[in-house]
């Protein structure tokens, strides 16, 4: 079965490429800490994107559709859209 | 435990598939110095690891190395979909495609299929650190290699430069791993044996 080609808005091609930049941060700041594991600085900018994260994970879900299972309560169609929708190799997004 | 978020770490939008390159790129997949041996490579070597921040290190960048599995993966899918009968036969696709048709599997450049003999989990840190480091640098020279095959495609060209800067990152960090685990080594392990394993005597 062919899954049809996924289109996206501007408005969620924009909220998809922050989430990818703060979660970018996220897996850098985390690799950093581990060799870093006292420097409080470092610490608090992690947090600070950890929040940003939660809070574009969220209204992603929401608007379109969860990106990881934590946000799946997050729509309230009546579909189990994180199967339903296409999968991230399939591209266009 | 792990967890799967459904968004790639960096985006791969290929428009026109290219089944020559497709066969380069799949090496960073299953071959040698790719990603798959990478993520098993760190995340073997934890287990026996006796420093925290240094399995922690192992965790987080073995965990990273999936998702560059999957952009590796996808790079792949996307210039194999939709190939014409006449593309697979001129491009010397047709070799894999006889055994895999369009499907995703592990193999290098020249055909040899992934192997866990590809990487070492020795039970030694230093020994493990400094098979990290190294390769993490061969990766970094092959997505340099393949970087050099596809400068006229900026749509692979892209994620490909990504991947290449994560190795250099990473190299960093092990090297900040290993002199986590040298400065803990005190004066009876002065020639650095193995600090897994062997005691110092009292």
């Amino acid at each position: 079965m062919m899954n049809e080609k996924r289109k996206m808005s501007s408005e969620q091609r924009q909220l998809y490429h922050d989430i990818g930049v703060i979660s970018f941060v996220i897996v850098e700041m985390t690799e950093y800490l581990d060799t870093h594991p006292t420097d409080r600085d470092a610490m608090d900018y992690l947090n600070h994107y950890v929040r940003m994260q939660n809070q574009a994970m969220r209204e992603y879900a929401m608007k379109y559709g969860p990106l990881r299972i934590s946000d799946a309560d997050g729509c309230s169609q009546n579909e189990w859209k994180w199967a339903t929708q296409p999968w991230p190799w399939e591209g266009g997004c | 435990m792990w967890s799967y978020e459904k968004r790639l770490q960096f985006p791969v939008n290929i428009k026109e598939p290219n089944a020559k390159l497709a066969q380069v790129i799949l090496t960073q997949y299953g071959g040698p110095d790719g990603e798959l041996g990478a993520s098993m490579r760190y995340i073997s070597q934890r287990y026996s690891m006796p420093y925290n921040e240094v399995a922690a290190v192992l965790t987080d960048i073995g965990t990273e190395e999936l998702a560059h599995l999957e952009m590796v993966s996808t790079i792949v899918h996307q210039l194999t979909r939709n190939l014409t009968m006449e593309e697979i036969e001129e491009s010397g696709f047709a070799n894999y495609y006889v055994d895999h048709t369009a499907g995703i599997w592990p193999m290098a450049a020249g055909g040899i299929p992934f192997s866990s003999t590809e990487f070492q989990s020795k039970g030694d840190a230093i020994t493990d650190l400094h098979e990290d480091m190294a390769a993490e640098q061969k990766a970094r020279s092959t997505y340099d290699n393949i970087l050099r095959l596809v400068r006229d495609y900026p749509d692979i060209y892209e994620p490909i430069k990504f991947l290449r800067a994560r190795e250099i990152v990473h190299y960093q960090r092990f090297g900040e791993a290993l002199r986590i685990v040298q400065d803990k080594l005190d004066s009876r392990n002065f020639y650095a044996f193995n600090p897994e394993f062997d005691r110092c005597k009292e």
